[in-house]
């Protein structure tokens, strides 16, 4: 498997409210971490938010941006996850 | 197939590791320490220590940060060291018989005291290989295993008594049958809990990451990293997802789901190799169960239609569930090693301590279930007065299996003091809540008596 350095994967789920996309991308804006897709759904009546990011050019670890997105979501009150693009990769596809 | 992964795969994949606990139950880091073999037993404990502080003093510190880079939960660290009857022979030769063991569990306690420095949280290697007959270390080393056991938190202990290729050694196996009731005695909690880092085996494999079975193979590299993975949450929560899909169907769905529970494994197995300058090596494809409601195997079996564990229809739902882990697991995985089947260990799973206390598991069912299961009769609590030549007598039941059906197979049986039929115990971690089962007060100690070794199985004569 070709591995995918810097890419990360963040998944944001909550109920919707004004203030979710805003909150996170601060965040990421802040840290240089750049944007490569977004994508949202609704399962249910729960709002869910995919972010694939490059952290390469970024001035954070994957563990430090993890940290920082659990703090702002414990302020807007959603749940967040944070994992590498590898992770993905490995286990869907062949 | 796009290569993009889409948004539907990425939630699949997070429901798996944030609500189904699919996470790498063990990296195990197999060291070979046969250089640190000397006739003085200072220099030999001054070697293995040196060893595990040079070669895995970063593992637990590469863990983390594997484990933080991926958002992937690693519960386990571990370390399979060569066995050590076969490194302490020099050691044992050149001092009498009661001082070598004694300077054996003096080993046992440097390394677990170093082993908890260094974050590590389980030692495989205290153990010998007796397949065909034992050596005098052997012996020494197997009779130091209750001193061992009951004064380390963390020392594992495994004795591979028989192979296919060579038979069944039941003098060793009369041996194990006083030394796991003596062990059980003398644990220090009361209720046999070091029995839990006991296990003796047939077909032992050699890049086992699971504990207490795991040693470094003497046919191994250095140093090399083999992982275990957990998930049985994930394929429980997929069988009970179909209710309506046919046999057909429901083999395609374990293997599919299994493909994706091993290929976490590959990934993080290779980027810790990497990382701490050891060679990659095997993906045990077992799903272990874990002390939680859904982390349980026998719950897989009643969703896929068992009526409860361990009734009739019980050892072909779990031979259909093991077949296609290890169809889907095998593609996944650059290298299978370890047990790679599915565990069945009494305490640990919650389905099967329900089922031993509802009465449709006893000890005869779970035999027959050990023909089809990875490793066998696997932290079972059994009466503390049950006598070893019971004991013994069951030990020989399982390994004869393993033997007939050319497989690999453990027993951990953990004799509690005071404790009759059905009584829970607690072992606590990843040990678990286990429910005494009861087995017979005779067995076959005539048999064993008899003494000796069995020839090899006619399976070996393949020339």
């Amino acid at each position: 498997m070709q591995r995918e350095n810097g890419k990360i994967v963040i998944t944001v789920l909550g109920k919707d409210r004004v203030g979710i996309v805003a909150g996170i991308s601060r965040i990421l804006a802040g840290h240089k971490v750049n944007i490569l897709d977004l994508a949202s759904t609704k399962m249910e009546d729960v709002f869910v938010m995919v972010v694939l990011a490059d952290l390469s050019g970024a001035d954070v670890s994957i563990a430090g941006l993890r940290e920082e997105l659990y703090r702002e979501a414990d302020r807007i009150k959603v749940e967040v996850m944070v994992h590498h693009y590898d992770v993905f990769k490995a286990m869907q596809r062949v | 197939m796009s290569s993009k992964v889409g948004i539907d795969e990425i939630l699949e994949t997070v429901d798996m590791i944030a609500y189904k606990h699919l996470n790498i139950r063990t990296v195990t880091l197999g060291l070979n320490v046969l250089d640190a073999a000397s006739p003085s037993p200072g220099v030999t404990r001054r070697r293995v220590v040196e060893k595990m502080l040079h070669e895995a003093g970063g593992l637990a510190e590469a863990v983390d940060e594997i484990s933080g880079e991926y958002g992937i939960e690693i519960v386990n660290s571990r370390i399979a060291l060569t066995p050590l009857a076969i490194v302490t022979a020099p050691l044992v030769a050149s001092v009498d018989g009661a001082r070598a063991k004694e300077e054996l569990v003096e080993l046992a306690k440097e390394i677990d005291g170093i082993a908890g420095d260094i974050g590590i949280d389980l030692v495989g290697g205290y153990g010998a290989l007796v397949h065909k007959g034992e050596t005098v270390a052997d012996r020494v080393l197997i009779a130091s295993i209750p001193d061992a056991l009951t004064s380390t938190g963390r020392i594992c202990s495994s004795i591979n008594v028989a192979d296919t290729r060579s038979g069944i050694n039941v003098d060793a196996i009369a041996m194990l049958g006083h030394v796991i009731s003596e062990v059980g005695k003398r644990s220090p909690e009361g209720h046999g809990a070091a029995c839990a880092r006991l296990m003796v085996l047939a077909n032992a494999p050699e890049d086992n990451p699971f504990m207490a079975g795991g040693f470094h193979g003497l046919g191994s590299a250095d140093k090399v990293v083999n992982v275990g993975v957990s998930g049985p949450a994930v394929l429980l929560a997929a069988i009970r997802n179909a209710p309506d899909l046919d046999l057909r169907g429901m083999a395609e769905l374990v293997k599919r789901t299994a493909f994706k529970i091993t290929r976490l494994g590959e990934l993080v197995g290779r980027e810790i190799a990497l990382r701490i300058g050891a060679e990659f090596g095997a993906v045990d494809l077992s799903l272990a169960p874990a002390p939680a409601p859904n982390e349980s195997v026998a719950r897989i079996l009643e969703a896929m239609g068992v009526e409860s564990m361990g009734l009739p229809g019980s050892v072909g739902a779990l031979m259909i569930l093991v077949d296609s882990i290890k169809k889907g697991g095998v593609m996944a995985a650059s290298r299978t090693g370890g047990f790679s089947g599915a565990f069945i260990p009494v305490s640990e799973d919650p389905g099967m301590s329900a089922a031993v206390s509802n009465g449709t598991l006893t000890i005869s069912g779970l035999l027959a279930l050990t023909a089809v299961s990875a490793t066998g009769l696997d932290m079972v609590p059994i009466p503390g007065d049950t006598p070893p030549d019971v004991i013994s007598s069951l030990i020989l039941d399982q390994v004869a299996i393993g033997v007939a059906v050319d497989k690999s197979v453990g027993v951990r049986l953990i004799p509690v003091p005071g404790a009759k039929p059905g009584d829970k115990v607690n072992f606590g971690g990843l040990f678990g809540e286990g429910v005494v089962v009861d087995v017979p007060h005779e067995g076959s100690g005539p048999l064993l008596a008899r003494g000796g070794r069995v020839p090899p199985s006619l399976l070996t004569l393949r020339n």
